[in-house]
């Protein structure tokens, strides 16, 4: 656990000096947010002020984009001889990518509360009780752990810090065809099964309805077992393909 | 290359005890080791011993094996067959123990870019720590060190001091607070070494230390192996050039195409290399006669090779061997023998060599069976 922590140091160290890709990943969720709500939100009617709405969507399309920067990490890492020599100190892969999945999330987190600061400046007004703000903010970190492990694997995978981008553009696809901008029910009929069902809906309707102090019924736990099952699969096959990567 | 089987019958696995103080067992010992990559063979039934405390040089080119065998050394890689022990573990059961009995510095700097000297050395020496204190837990009781996380500030005030001596030694002090990513080549180098000792391993393994070094960067290395040498850590180093494994190594192992053609003292090694080549561009006629007896040939410029120590006497003879009617040598050059024509002598056992010269006085070697015959009791540094 505790050489989990030096490797979480070390990978925030690199973070915090990768200057370009930490400017992108704090104003991306600030730009996007804006260009929603501005350019957007007046078309759209969702029942609701359009930055209310909103919200939860720019947090998971950012924490998307947040965590693949992992898979872009671990191919760094796998390239040059570092990973070697960690072995060689006797630690296994679980600590390295273990650092890399937290630092990922410390990162998308502090992106998360520019999103908030900036949506409470522009009129966004929860209704969450602190039990709600709490649950919210839990399963916001699940998912973004979720995928970063998801990242780490692709990491793996891939040769190439730039195969491991395209893995960034999927992921940061994955929230459109969901509720996150707009209602799954304005879109096309053969749309709407895979719309209204895909995890990241589950994710973003269970966080908005806690947001918003509604009921989310199942909701919650559903959006927490897609992100139990992800973490899940991920890190098994992160466990495997380390081992086979470092043959 | 019987000199180095003599103790094969151990048994291998995990039913061995493990014996790290034990005099008798050598810093590296490797029997039969095998390893392919799909189709290709890179390891071919290798063989070696290493004495505790000594430099031993793992000579060849590119792809002949060299980082595959360090590998298979160092845990990282698992051979197809044989077994192999370091500082007296095996590397298949004892993973764990050989591990922390080792360091390894491969061909890539393994450290951080954007981390500066002192934090890369910081971060690895906490690891070491870790490990260590990870492996000694279950007998660690009585010790004074509190295994609980008031450790952690004297923790990471002994991997700061740790850090700071080997900045020190390494002269990495100025820079120390750099990132890594501004550090020359040698700099790099040598913060790669630094990090490999935080833990004080008995064994280390160079993988090509000053390959794509300048002169200068190379000469520091050099003097940090020899400094490492002297306080008696064992040094397992690799290497594509003659002089090196001359300069630093108690013994060569010469590798070729996946097994040992040759191992010795730089002496014994040397003895049945000539030094130097002698090039001479000839006729097409004396081409072909002479081709069989070269130890190069260049066909394009009909040049060929033959190994020689590069005394005026001994060059003479050779010409006038080659060429009793002088009709067939258009002109010649004299060239320090590269590890080409190590090889080519090694693995040819038929090339020509001077036919005057008084074979060597010393006693018959492993490189004896493999080797040309000696050309000269005082070879040339090469």
């Amino acid at each position: 656990m505790s050489e989990s922590l030096i490797m979480t140091g070390r990978s925030l160290r690199l973070s915090r000096r990768n200057v370009d890709a930490l400017i992108t990943a704090l104003a991306l969720p600030v730009l996007l947010l804006l260009i929603f709500v501005y350019f957007f939100g007046g078309a759209i009617n969702t029942g609701t002020r359009y930055v209310t709405y909103v919200v939860p969507g720019v947090l998971l399309l950012c924490a998307g984009f947040g965590s693949a920067n992992t898979a872009q990490a671990v191919t760094e890492d796998l390239k040059g001889g570092i990973v070697d020599r960690f072995r060689s100190l006797d630690i296994g892969g679980t600590p390295i990518l273990a650092g890399h999945v937290l630092a990922s999330t410390a990162r998308n987190l502090l992106a998360t509360s520019l999103v908030f600061a900036l949506a409470f400046a522009i009129g966004f007004r929860p209704a969450a009780s602190p039990a709600g703000w709490l649950a919210a903010l839990g399963l916001l970190v699940a998912y973004i752990t979720a995928l970063s492990w998801l990242s780490a694997a692709v990491g793996l995978l891939v040769k190439s810090p730039e195969a491991a981008g395209g893995f960034t553009f999927f992921i940061g696809f994955l929230p459109y065809p969901s509720s996150a901008f707009v209602r799954t029910d304005s879109m096309p009929t053969w749309l709407q099964g895979f719309a209204a069902n895909q995890p990241v809906t589950q994710v973003i309707e269970a966080i908005r309805g806690l947001l918003l102090g509604k009921p989310i019924g199942s909701t919650g736990w559903v959006a927490l077992a897609w992100c139990a099952g992800i973490t899940a699969v991920a890190v098994a096959a992160a466990g495997l393909l380390f081992r086979r990567r470092v043959r | 290359m019987s000199e180095q089987r003599t103790e094969r019958s151990e048994p291998t696995g995990a039913g061995r005890p493990a014996a790290p103080n034990a005099p008798a067992a050598p810093a590296v010992r490797a029997t039969g080791l095998r390893k392919a990559y799909g189709e290709v063979e890179v390891l071919k039934g290798l063989d070696l011993t290493v004495p505790r405390g000594t430099v031993y040089a793992l000579l060849g080119p590119n792809g002949a094996g060299k980082t595959t065998t360090v590998r298979i050394l160092a845990t990282l890689t698992e051979a197809d067959a044989g077994s192999a022990t370091v500082a007296g573990h095996d590397v298949r059961a004892e993973r764990s123990r050989v591990r922390r009995a080792i360091s390894l510095t491969g061909q890539f700097a393994a450290v951080d870019e954007m981390q500066t000297g002192a934090e890369n050395l910081r971060m690895m020496a906490r690891l070491a720590a870790h490990a260590t204190r990870r492996a000694t837990a279950p007998t660690a009781r009585r010790t004074s060190e509190p295994a609980t996380e008031p450790a952690t500030g004297r923790a990471s005030a002994r991997a700061a001091a740790r850090a700071a001596e080997l900045l020190d030694r390494f002269d990495l002090t100025d820079a120390a607070d750099r990132l890594v990513k501004t550090y020359s080549g040698g700099m790099r180098r040598r913060l790669d070494l630094a990090a490999s000792l935080v833990g004080n391993p008995e064994v280390i393994f160079l993988d090509e230390p000053t390959t794509g070094l300048d002169p200068r960067s190379r000469q520091e290395m050099w003097r940090v192996v020899r400094e490492l040498a002297a306080q008696g850590t064992t040094v397992f180093l690799t290497t594509q050039y003659l002089e090196e494994a001359d300069q630093l190594a108690d013994r060569i192992a010469v590798l070729h195409q996946g097994t040992l053609v040759a191992e010795g003292t730089a002496d014994e090694l040397k003895r049945r290399v000539a030094g130097h080549r002698l090039d001479l561009v000839v006729t097409a006629a004396a081409y072909h006669r002479l081709a069989p007896r070269a130890a190069h040939h260049a066909p394009e410029t009909r040049t060929l090779g033959f190994p020689t120590d590069g005394r005026a006497r001994e060059v003479r003879e050779l010409l006038d061997a080659l060429d009793p009617d002088r009709t067939g040598v258009e002109s010649f050059a004299l060239r320090t023998a590269t590890l080409d024509d190590v090889f080519l002598t090694l693995t040819n056992p038929t090339s020509p060599v001077s036919p005057a010269s008084p074979a060597s006085p010393t006693s018959p070697t492993a490189l004896d069976a493999l080797a040309a015959p000696a050309t000269t009791e005082e070879p040339s540094r090469v």
